[in-house]
């Protein structure tokens, strides 16, 4: 059977479609949803389509912030002005499948599957970004952590769409690695996200595939910061590098699968969260 | 020559361009998966849920009350013989009562469309009882039966010399290979449409179109002349489509259902629904004196052949064959076993069992290098194989042998330069900017490889050719299977270089129309089919030079020399011809990660004479690109008997930044005794030793052991980590 497919082009139109359709399947870039339904896994009996919602595209800069567009895709997140302004993001963009897929997937999708694997999800929670969503009980304003809740699980409520992702601008170093089986292309294995903001003083580690949702390292995190010069935006204690990579390996659940083994990705997140301090402190 | 006296253009030895090549271009090549009939009805196939379970009871009806649905057929419902294989027939059409692999065919459904097909096929009711599934390969040897022919597909015994000698040194171990996919690109697909007389055209993307015929019409207890096959375009075949698919139940819905029927298997069903490159376990001991000339080899060879026969035979009988290496080895002592487990059945793909000896018995070898404290590539001169050496199955090595000059050429060929400013996705880690260069290490592994040509063990191998004259055009017919690897241009320069004219046709291959042209693997197509192609366009040509008018047609079978099977002992003449390469591998690893980048692979190989460059690079390098895969990369992961990857999203295999640069050193031309224009196969050898050299690279790099390939991040990361701890 051909599901329905309604294709609003104002946000009220969308919040209506939402409201009227019979169990409605959100289609945002298609990335994830239209694989699974030619794997013949999903079979939608309607769909809401919000890739010509206006108010859903592109981002804007909004104070400290910035606010990016449920529908923005990883192509505008990777390069330009954006990219400058949360470089953790937009190379965590750069990571994600292959150009014509980041022409298509959207920031909104990535956190509405809330895949552990989600590849901007670490980043978000280093940023500590907020959600907004809108639905039949109007908008509502989430942590990004507090959104997703699980495997795949996220808080949205029936009918409810994700709007807008909003993050701050801050002024300090930020790394996003990533580490996967293949050199391009590739589902991760472990992310690590790292956030300096040197005007709040505060060092951020969001870890992503080592837990069944994006992952803040606080005890790493506490240490960093604890160590920094915040004159000099450096840590001087050579030791402390290898120990945050330790912490950070301590706040992590990975699990054994056809991937990888939990015991090498608790291992791999204790490379990266070193490296990425080396990069941004030493 | 052509009549005018200029050299014809498009002849052997240039670059030719491929007949199919813009329309691949361009998007408007027809594939399989592109056919389509008037009233045509689509298949899909349910498939068991276990590796390993009884069938208690089936019952169709729910599938048939679905509105659309023509069809639902079972093991019942097939009039032939009940199993198919290419060597014994031992796979169910339809599993009857006992499930043996993930993924075995157990209904088939005709519908009006797929989807509704598919939620027919799910809509069977299968009782089944689950039955514990025997997944190691070794405990296969003596444990309980799992099919009535037992668990032993094959086993082999090579004695060689003094099976007693023994060297003043001496260096064993164990050695694994995982089990590669195909990962070709068309999934499997066909279109089968019935006569009206109790026969069907089947319309498929395979590699051997007799045989398929054959296996098919068998089951559907027909004449062979009533099922009629031709070649719809293929999308990469690699080995996977020597063995039946879906041709059976494709036919079997088409003659019930009386109306053509296509089916297109989903990338997931491809990965469940043919066979894939066998894995092995490998325990080697090699003796040499204190010059490091190899006194004796000795080595045990378990492959994995999942649920059922396919070509495990002939793939042991390769692997031990070339269990040594191309090397003088006075003595040798080979013990192979190919077992029946519950994982999927495994068969051919590109280097056909040669391709996990090399792996073991080059790390023999540099293993042994460093017991003796000799270079590696020296000590492989030492020991180089040489035209009048004997394998170890005694046979005497008649044709080209140009191992001393393949590792010559390849060792010497110059180092890439480290790049003081690498750009980061060229490191380890790629696009995911990982790497920390002071955590890169470099490596450079060597190996050497080779194979036999062609059928052998007593095989008739054989392939036709038709050529017809007719107004300066030359037609020609032959059933070989075009899958990508460019016989169809090699046909048109052949023509074009026996007759002199421009315009070569090639007809449409089909078993309606021609004898069989064999199989496109073994790397045998440019001297088999290049043969019957070249034999009858030359008699062609003496008889237009005689003054006959056209049209003038000839058809030619070629045979090549006949072989003998192994004896007792594993000795005979069991081979035609053999092909050698040799390949050094650069590698950067990131020690702590464990990640990999290939930076170069050079390679030297051994071609006979090359009839189209462009071809043989592309040969060289796609090969070198599988290679590298099942280095670093390419596994089909098993849980228990389960397949735990069967997509492009988890089932990697290298992308263009994992691709290294390929240096082809050397293309050693020394034509081969007995071969259509001394010219050998160029297929295989690109991924029989590259992985190996891959392999060596990293545990240059590394200074690891690393006995299993593909070598997986975490056996490096966690390894180092651990060896560090300790220093």
């Amino acid at each position: 059977m051909t599901p329905s497919v309604a294709q609003p082009r104002s946000l009220d139109d969308a919040v209506e479609a939402l409201r009227t359709a019979i169990d409605p399947t959100v289609l945002a870039g298609g990335t994830d949803l239209m694989v699974a339904i030619n794997a013949g896994s999903r079979r939608p009996t309607s769909v809401v389509s919000l890739i010509r919602v206006p108010e859903l595209q592109g981002w804007h800069r909004d104070g400290d912030e910035v606010v990016l567009g449920a529908c923005l895709t990883y192509a505008e997140i990777e390069r330009g002005e954006l990219a400058s302004l949360v470089p953790a993001l937009a190379q965590a963009a750069r990571t994600i499948g292959s150009p014509q897929i980041r022409n298509a997937a959207t920031l909104g999708g990535n956190l509405g599957t809330a895949s552990p694997a989600g590849d901007s999800l670490p980043v978000l929670a280093a940023l500590d970004a907020t959600v907004e969503t809108i639905g039949p009980d109007g908008v509502r304003t989430l942590p990004v952590l507090e959104f997703v809740t699980g495997v795949k699980r996220t808080a949205l409520r029936a009918q409810e769409i994700i709007t807008a992702v909003r993050v701050p601008v801050l002024r300090g170093p930020q790394e996003f690695l990533k580490v996967g089986t293949r050199n391009a292309m590739v589902i991760s294995v472990v992310m690590a996200a790292l956030v300096i903001d040197l005007d709040g003083r505060s060092v951020r580690l969001g870890l992503g595939s080592v837990a069944p949702v994006p992952v803040r390292a606080r005890d790493a995190e506490a240490l960093a910061e604890g160590s920094v010069d915040w004159d000099t935006a450096r840590i001087g204690d050579q030791t402390v590098f290898g120990r945050f990579g330790e912490l950070a390996a301590e706040s992590t659940a990975p699990i054994d699968d056809h991937r990888s083994t939990a015991a090498y990705r608790r291992h791999a997140v204790s490379v990266c969260a070193r490296r990425a301090l080396e990069r941004a402190l030493r | 020559m052509s009549l005018t006296g200029e050299r014809v253009r498009g002849g052997l030895g240039e670059s030719a361009r491929r007949p199919d090549g813009g329309p691949k271009v361009a998007g408007s090549f027809v594939f399989s998966s592109d056919l389509t009939a008037d009233g045509m009805v689509w298949g899909s196939i349910l498939r068991a849920p276990y590796p390993h379970a009884r069938i208690r009871s089936i019952d169709i009806g729910p599938a048939l009350a679905l509105p659309g649905v023509h069809a639902v057929l079972t093991a019942a419902d097939v009039p032939g013989d009940s199993s198919y294989g290419l060597e014994h027939a031992d796979q169910p059409v339809f599993a009857d009562d006992t499930v043996r692999y993930i993924g075995e065919a157990v209904a088939a459904v005709a519908a009006d469309h797929p989807d509704t097909a598919r939620r027919a096929a799910r809509a069977i009711v299968v009782d089944y009882e689950e039955l514990e599934p025997l997944v190691e390969a070794e405990a296969a040897i003596t444990a309980e039966p799992i099919h009535p022919d037992g668990n032993v597909f094959a086993h082999l015994t090579i004695r060689h010399g003094d099976t007693t000698a023994s060297g003043d040194v001496v260096v064993e171990g164990d050695y694994e290979v995982g089990m590669q996919d195909q990962a070709f690109m068309g999934p499997e697909s066909g279109l089968a449409i019935p006569d009206g007389d109790g026969g069907v055209d089947l319309h498929m993307s395979t590699q051997w179109l007799h045989v398929d015929r054959d296996q098919v019409a068998n089951c559907l207890g027909l004449p062979h002349d009533k099922v009629r096959m031709s070649l719809a375009g293929v999308g990469g075949a690699f080995g996977a489509r020597e063995d039946v698919s879906m041709q059976v139940h494709l036919c079997l819905l088409a003659l019930h259902t009386n109306r053509p029927v296509k089916m297109v298997f989903s990338r997931e069903e491809s990965f469940l629904g043919h066979v894939h490159r066998h894995p092995a376990r490998m325990h080697y001991r090699h003796h040499a004196d204190k010059d490091g000339r190899l006194v004796k080899v000795e080595a045990r060879i378990v492959l994995d052949g999942g649920a059922y026969a396919s070509t495990s035979r002939p793939v042991l009988v390769n692997a031990c064959c070339f269990a040594a290496g191309p090397y003088a080895v006075p003595n040798a002592l080979v013990e192979g076993w190919a077992v029946r487990t519950n994982n999927p059945p495994c068969g051919a793909m590109r280097g056909f069992g040669a391709v996990q000896a090399c792996f073991a018995h080059e790390a023999q070898m540099d293993k042994l290098a460093a017991a003796l404290d000799l270079d590696p590539v020296e000590l492989r001169l030492r020991n180089a194989m040489k035209t009048g050496d004997r394998l170890v199955t005694g046979q005497v090595v008649t044709g080209a042998a140009p191992v001393e000059e393949l590792i010559r050429t390849c060792s010497g060929w110059p180092l890439p330069a480290e790049d003081p400013e690498p750009d980061p996705m060229t490191l380890p880690g790629g696009a995911g900017r990982t790497a920390d260069g002071s955590r890169l290490r470099r490596g450079v592994g060597f190996a050497v490889g080779f194979k036999n040509l062609m059928y052998s063990a007593g095989f008739d191998d054989y392939s036709t050719a038709r050529v017809r004259l007719e107004g300066g055009v030359a037609t020609v017919t032959c059933a070989a299977a075009e899958v990508g690897q460019g016989f169809v241009t090699l046909a048109e320069q052949i023509v074009r270089e026996v007759l002199g004219v421009d315009e070569v046709i090639l007809a449409p291959p089909g078993t309606a129309d021609i004898g069989s042209a064999g199989s496109t693997s073994a790397s045998r197509q440019t001297w088999m089919s290049g043969g019957a192609v070249e034999r009858a366009a030359l008699a062609v040509r003496d008889r237009r030079d005689a003054g006959e008018r056209e049209p003038i047609e000839e058809t030619y079978e070629y045979h090549h020399p006949p072989t003998s099977p192994l004896d007792e002992n594993g000795q005979g003449n069991a081979h035609v011809s053999y092909v050698f390469a040799a390949h050094r591998a650069v590698v950067d690893v990131d020690l702590d990660l464990g990640l990999v980048r290939v930076v170069e692979v050079a390679t030297s190989q051994d071609v006979g004479r090359v009839l189209n460059p462009l071809q043989v690079i592309g040969q060289v390098e796609g090969g070198i690109a599988q290679g590298v895969g099942l280095a670093v990369m390419e596994e089909i992961v098993m849980d228990r008997g389960v397949v735990r990857n069967a997509s492009f999203t988890d089932y990697l295999i290298p992308t263009a930044l994992d691709m290294p640069d390929v240096a082809i050193a050397a293309l050693v031309e020394e034509p081969e005794p007995g071969a259509p224009f001394g010219a050998k196969g160029v297929g295989e050898p690109p991924t029989i030793s590259s992985s190996a050299a891959v392999a060596a690279a990293i545990r240059a790099a590394t200074g690891l052991a690393l006995t299993r390939i593909p070598v997986r991040p975490q056996d490096i990361a966690l390894a180092h980590r651990d060896s560090t701890k300790l220093a």
